[in-house]
Parts: C-alpha cells; sequence; structure tokens
C-alpha cells in the first residue's frame, strides 16, 4: 500500500489580537503597530489551532476526523486543501486533490443552474471537458431538469443545495477532502449523499472526512483521528474512537431484553434510532436532527385494553414527557391485541427537547389496573446543539427541557 | 532518515505543504495549469455585469461616448485644447478608450479579492489568476468600444494607416499596467479597506495626470519628463499616435521616454507580483 497523505508535526497559530479587533484601515493597523512596538506578541494572544499533529493515510482508505469545536477539524483540512500555510511543519500529498470544504463555493446567483455547473466544476478543479460528459449525470441527480436554464437566485433553497451537491459529489479526484457538507438538505437527499460518498470509498478513492455525524462517520470509514484542542488525540478503529469521542460513560442506544414468556406482553428490544440512517444513534443527537425510538415488543396471549408507554425523563429524574400508544393513534390495539410481535416507531421530532441527557422507560399495562412489563431509563441520549449558529459561535447552552424555537413579535416604538 | 530516502520521499509526493520562507516563488506555472479557471471567472465577469440591466451591452458605448461628448463640448469646443489638427471627438475617444480599459480593470482588479472572498476560503487556486480576470475580463468592453471609434474614424473619414498594427502592443502595455498596480491595491485591500476609497481617487487624479482630454504636447518640453513616468502617458499618446499619427501636426513616434513608460510598469508587474505572492499566504486568514 502507498502513502495517500502523510502530516509530520503540523501547527498551525493564529493571532487572536488580529482576528478580535480587526485592522480593517491603515488607521486600526498604525495603532496597532504602535501598541506591539511596546508590547510583544506573547503567549496570551497566539491561539494554537493545531499543535505538532502527525498521521499518515493509506491510499484507498477512508478516514472520519471528529473533535469539538475548535479543536482544529477546519483547520487541519483548510492547511491539506492549499488555503491556508501551516506555522510549521509539512504534509505530503500523493495524487490529485479535491477538496469540499463547503458545498456551492462560487455559485453566482444570476448565472443559470447550467452555468453555475460549469463554474463550480472548474472552481473545485474539474476540467470543462471532463464537465461536459458528467453533465447529464449531474443534472438528474440534483433533480433540476426542468430549471436548468433559471438562474439560481430563483431556486428554493433544497434545489440550490442538491445542484452544489451534485457537481461536488461528481469531482473524482484520487484523495478527497470532505468537510461537513452533509449537514445540508432534507433527509432523504442526505441519504443519497451518504450512499454516493460511500460510492466514491468504494472506488478505491482516499478520502478524509471531517463530520459531527459520528453514525454516518461510523458506516463510512474505518478509521478516524480525534482531534482534542489543536493535538492528535487518538488515531484508531472508527468504533474505538467513538467510544472516546462520547467519553467514557457513554450512551446506550440500543438495548434488548430475553423473552419473558410468562407475561402476556413484554419488551423484546428499545433503540434510539437516527432519522436518515434507521440505526441506532450513537448517543448524540443534533437539536436539529430528530430522531425515533423505536420500540419492539412481544405480546404472547389475546389482551384487551392495554396500552404501551414511553417516558422521557431528564438527568435528574424530573419526567419531561409521557407519550402512549393510545396518544394519537390508537389503531384499535386497545380493544384486541392479539399474539405477535409489534414494532412501534415514536418520532421525536427536531428541537421537541432541548440540550441535555435524558432516558427513556419504557412499559406496558391497563391504566389504574395492572402494569405488565416496565423497563426504567433502559436507553439513555443526550441531545446537543453544535452545529447551529448559537451552538457553534455563542457557546451557550439554552436552559429547560423543552428545545421549541419560538415567535417574538414586536411591537416597537 | 537518510538523505537518499528523503529525497525518494519529496519524489514519491505530489504535493508537498510547508510553510514558504522568504520571498515565494512566482509559480506562474501554476497560473497556466489553472487557465481553465481563468477562462470560466472571466466569463463569469463579463456574463454576470450586464444580467439584470435593461440596457446591456450598451452601457459599454454609453459610457464612453457621453464623456466624449462631454470633452469634446468642454475642452475641444469651449477650451479649444489643441488637437494638433485630428477632429477633437476623435483625438479625445482615441485616448478614453484605453484610458477607461486601464481605470475600470485597476479598479476591478484592486476589489477582486475582496470580492472573491468566499473562494479564497474555501478553495485553493493560485489567486493571482483573481486580479488576473478582473484586467482580462475589461477586454471585452475595450472592443465593443473599439468598435464604436471605428465608427467614429468611418464618420470623419480618416485614412488606415500601418501604425495601427502597434496598438496591440500599446493595450498591451495598459493591461501590464493594470495588472501591477492591480496585484498591489489588491494584495494591500485584504489587510486595509482603505484601499477602496483610495481607488476611485487615485483613477480620477491619475487621469488628469494622463494626457486623455489634452496631448502631451501642451506640458512645456522641460517638463515632459515627467510625464513618462507615468506609463499611462505611454498607452494614450501610443494610442493617439497609432491611430492618427499622420494627422497630428507633431506627429512623433514613441521615443526614448517610451521606453522609461515600459520599463516602470513592468517594474511594477514584477514587484506587484512578489508582493502578491508572498502576502498570499495570509488572504485566507484576515480576509
Amino acid at each position: 500500500m502507498t502513502v495517500a497523505i502523510k502530516v509530520e508535526n503540523l501547527s498551525k497559530k493564529y493571532v487572536i489580537g488580529a482576528a478580535q479587533e480587526r485592522q480593517d484601515t491603515l488607521r486600526d493597523w498604525l495603532v496597532a503597530a504602535g501598541r506591539s512596538l511596546r508590547r510583544r506578541p506573547t503567549a496570551e494572544n497566539e491561539f494554537w489551532a493545531l499543535r505538532d499533529v502527525s498521521f499518515e493515510v493509506q491510499r484507498g482508505e477512508v478516514v472520519g476526523v471528529i473533535g469539538r469545536n475548535g479543536a482544529g477539524k477546519s483547520t487541519l483540512l483548510k492547511i491539506l486543501s492549499r488555503i491556508t500555510e501551516p506555522t510549521s511543519g509539512r504534509a505530503y500529498i500523493n495524487g490529485r486533490v479535491g477538496s469540499l470544504l463547503e458545498v456551492g463555493t462560487g455559485f453566482h446567483p444570476e448565472l443559470t443552474g447550467r452555468e453555475n455547473i460549469f463554474l463550480n466544476g472548474a472552481i473545485l478543479g474539474m476540467r470543462r471537458t471532463e464537465i461536459a460528459r458528467k453533465f447529464d449525470e449531474i443534472v438528474a441527480f440534483a433533480e433540476i431538469e426542468k430549471f436548468l436554464d433559471t438562474p439560481v437566485k430563483r431556486y428554493s433553497s433544497g434545489m440550490y443545495v442538491r445542484l452544489a451537491f451534485a457537481v461536488a459529489a461528481h469531482l473524482e479526484p484520487e484523495i478527497l477532502l470532505v468537510d461537513e457538507v452533509l449537514a445540508v438538505g432534507d433527509a432523504a437527499f442526505q441519504k443519497k449523499c451518504l450512499g454516493k460518498m460511500g460510492d466514491v470509498a468504494r472506488e478505491g478513492r482516499t478520502v478524509l472526512f471531517v463530520s459531527h455525524n459520528m453514525s454516518a462517520m461510523q458506516r463510512l470509514c474505518q478509521n478516524a483521528i480525534f482531534l482534542q484542542d489543536g493535538r492528535l488525540s487518538s488515531y484508531d478503529d472508527v468504533q474505538k474512537i467513538a467510544d472516546l469521542y462520547f467519553g467514557t460513560k457513554g450512551y446506550n442506544t440500543s438495548v434488548s431484553f430475553e423473552p419473558k414468556p410468562s407475561l402476556p406482553i413484554f419488551l423484546r428490544k428499545i433503540e434510539i434510532v437516527d432519522c436518515s440512517t434507521n440505526l441506532p444513534t450513537a448517543g448524540k443527537i443534533e437539536i436539529s436532527d430528530g430522531f425515533f425510538i423505536r420500540v419492539t415488543y412481544e405480546v404472547t396471549k389475546k389482551i384487551k385494553g392495554v396500552h404501551t408507554f414511553l417516558r422521557i425523563q431528564a438527568s435528574n429524574g424530573e419526567t419531561v414527557l409521557s407519550t402512549g400508544d393510545c396518544d394519537v393513534n390508537p389503531a384499535k390495539l386497545l380493544e384486541d391485541r392479539i399474539p405477535g410481535v409489534y414494532t412501534a416507531l415514536v418520532k421525536i421530532p427536531p428541537y421537541l427537547l432541548g440540550t441535555g441527557d435524558y432516558s427513556v422507560t419504557w412499559s406496558a399495562g391497563i391504566p389504574f389496573q395492572i402494569n405488565y412489563d416496565v423497563e426504567w431509563n433502559v436507553v439513555n441520549f443526550r441531545v446537543l446543539d453544535s452545529l447551529s449558529e448559537r451552538g457553534e459561535f455563542m457557546h451557550f447552552r439554552k436552559p429547560g427541557y423543552l428545545g421549541l424555537n419560538l415567535e417574538w413579535q414586536y411591537v416597537v416604538g | 532518515m537518510t538523505e537518499t530516502a528523503l529525497t525518494k520521499a519529496t519524489d514519491e509526493f505530489g504535493v508537498v505543504i510547508e510553510p514558504t520562507r522568504g520571498l515565494a516563488a512566482l509559480q506562474l506555472r501554476a497560473v497556466w495549469q489553472y487557465r481553465e479557471l481563468l477562462g470560466f471567472l472571466v466569463w463569469r465577469d463579463v456574463k454576470v455585469r450586464y444580467k439584470q440591466t435593461a440596457l446591456g451591452v450598451a452601457w459599454v458605448v454609453l459610457q464612453p461616448l457621453v464623456n466624449m461628448l462631454i470633452f469634446t463640448l468642454l475642452f475641444g469646443v469651449l477650451l479649444k485644447v489643441p488637437s494638433g489638427g485630428a477632429p477633437y471627438p476623435v483625438f479625445a475617444f482615441a485616448a478614453l478608450l484605453p484610458w477607461n480599459y486601464f481605470a475600470s480593470s485597476l479598479n476591478r482588479a484592486s476589489t477582486s479579492l475582496i470580492g472573491s472572498a468566499n473562494l479564497i476560503t474555501k478553495v485553493y487556486f493560485p489567486r493571482l489568476i483573481v486580479p488576473l480576470s478582473g484586467v482580462l475580463s475589461g477586454l471585452v468592453d475595450f472592443a465593443v468600444s473599439f468598435l464604436l471609434l471605428g465608427v467614429l474614424m468611418l464618420v470623419y473619414r480618416l485614412p488606415l494607416s500601418w501604425t495601427m498594427l502597434w496598438l496591440p502592443f500599446f493595450l498591451l502595455l495598459a493591461m501590464v499596467t493594470a495588472l501591477g498596480f492591480g496585484l498591489w491595491l489588491a494584495a494591500l485591500n485584504v489587510r486595509f479597506r482603505d484601499v477602496n476609497y483610495l481607488v476611485p481617487f487615485l483613477v480620477q487624479v491619475w487621469m488628469y495626470a494622463t494626457p486623455v482630454i489634452y496631448g502631451s504636447t501642451l506640458i512645456p518640453e522641460r517638463f515632459r519628463w515627467l510625464l513618462a513616468l507615468n506609463p499611462m502617458t505611454g498607452v494614450t499618446e501610443g494610442f493617439r499616435w497609432a491611430l492618427l499619427g499622420s494627422r497630428l501636426a507633431d506627429a512623433a513616434a514613441p521615443g526614448g521616454l517610451f521606453y522609461v513608460s515600459i520599463g516602470i510598469s513592468l517594474l511594477v508587474l514584477i514587484s506587484g507580483m512578489v508582493f502578491f505572492r508572498s502576502t498570499e499566504k495570509t488572504f485566507a486568514d484576515v480576509i
């Protein structure tokens, strides 16, 4: 195997002063220059976005890069994409690089879809002939045939993103550097994009994939790099990195139970399921994502008037929400439940729960009469907000069990 | 690692990313490799400029035309600026043409990096392409107004002359000058937004310092070397000579002072490229 990417002691320093008090005009700069004559730059106003990072990626490997906000993920990709220079250290790249730090870079709102495909393709490093060859495929992938000659400023945001991603997805570099671009579009399109990414990986290309989406990363990558405060904390099998990333405590998002045939109804399995992949999540759920609670239970004999319940509790034990299968959709199950295995999917919409840790309790019984089976706090998960402006830039958590964004109507005067 | 292993390693790897020390190489070969992107950026510039304008390309003709009419009225008719025997409208237009090209190219080049901030922070390509596309996209406007000049010359029944073959050369000099100053200003603009205010002012002053509304013969002989320090003098006077040469009373082919103009604009171009390249590494961080 040959090495595709080799990084040796890569470091990148930013001077925070320059970023915070922007020296946009000559006057600002003169003032700052005068100040710095008296006060040399100190370690205080330096910020090491990356420090002594070294690793190797073999050709054909798909490696994830994960870390919290400000851990240096984006800086690493920017250096490898040659957008910014490292302060010290070096990196070797063996092969044609395509980098996707954003979809739709260089899209011009006044130009038509057709024109933007060529422009964006060229910006991403495709040859004109290459774009022309893949043109039909790109249009079909984006599903915008009818709007090819409409300026993209008239596109819906969904169409815009689909077109942008379609161009990017048809880039065929030997080494692909991807940053979080999957955090766009609706769930169905995200799924399609994940599929496309999987194809890229299977074709034997090298991919470095930065994402907050651990479940996508677990599906696509064999190995992952965990960055912490600019340092490479671990480079290992993606499963081990996932465990590390979620901390020692960990989250149980899928629990199975032995059958209890003596009971008329008992729980077989309960899972916290990702909306887009239909697989159990790794336990951390973006507030903007929503998720399912999937419950599988077995009924051993015909029963009447039985409800199944879910109760969501916050980490302090307070019950935030209860829901039963009689809530919205009785489906005549309340009258007679015939023996068999039942699977229920309960959708918890985005922004319902506020950020924090929660656990789920399942129970089945006849209200005020009997409880057949109950499993307390079997699965748990965390709702977090790392993608929104609030979570990403302001680093403050909105307290409360409910995450709903409410409308503020103003009367000013 | 032994020396041979090290050289082998660098052979094996396509790109080595490391901090540049000292002056950066000009990387003209990389610009050539990205020529298709350059083409697309120029095409985008031209395409977008007249989208959703009612008059479209007519603006290209209208602007110099109105300028010429005003100049003719003010300086040709009222102030009677000597035009060396040529009809003043053609005399003025012959210089306005390259001047407008220069002024708009300089303006576009110096704001180009700021305008492409989203590209610069997200994609790699040789940054030189950005101001270069600003200078190249002005050529389309130039070509359109050049047709207008042709019409004007027909109206005044001015003959074609062999000296016109020199026009591309003078145009190239205008390009080199615009690019040279444009590179300096574009790179400075990333750091200091003062450039945005400076450029329109600079262009205005510069126009009066260049023989556009007047001919260089208006300046006393002993001060004329001062004009030569301005490369645009060579361009506008060159255009007049090439187009109207035989008509001008003091038709002097470009002489010694002209070489000074060329020298100066090449100097600005090369220093501009060096300055641009060595500040380029911080563009994405400070823009």
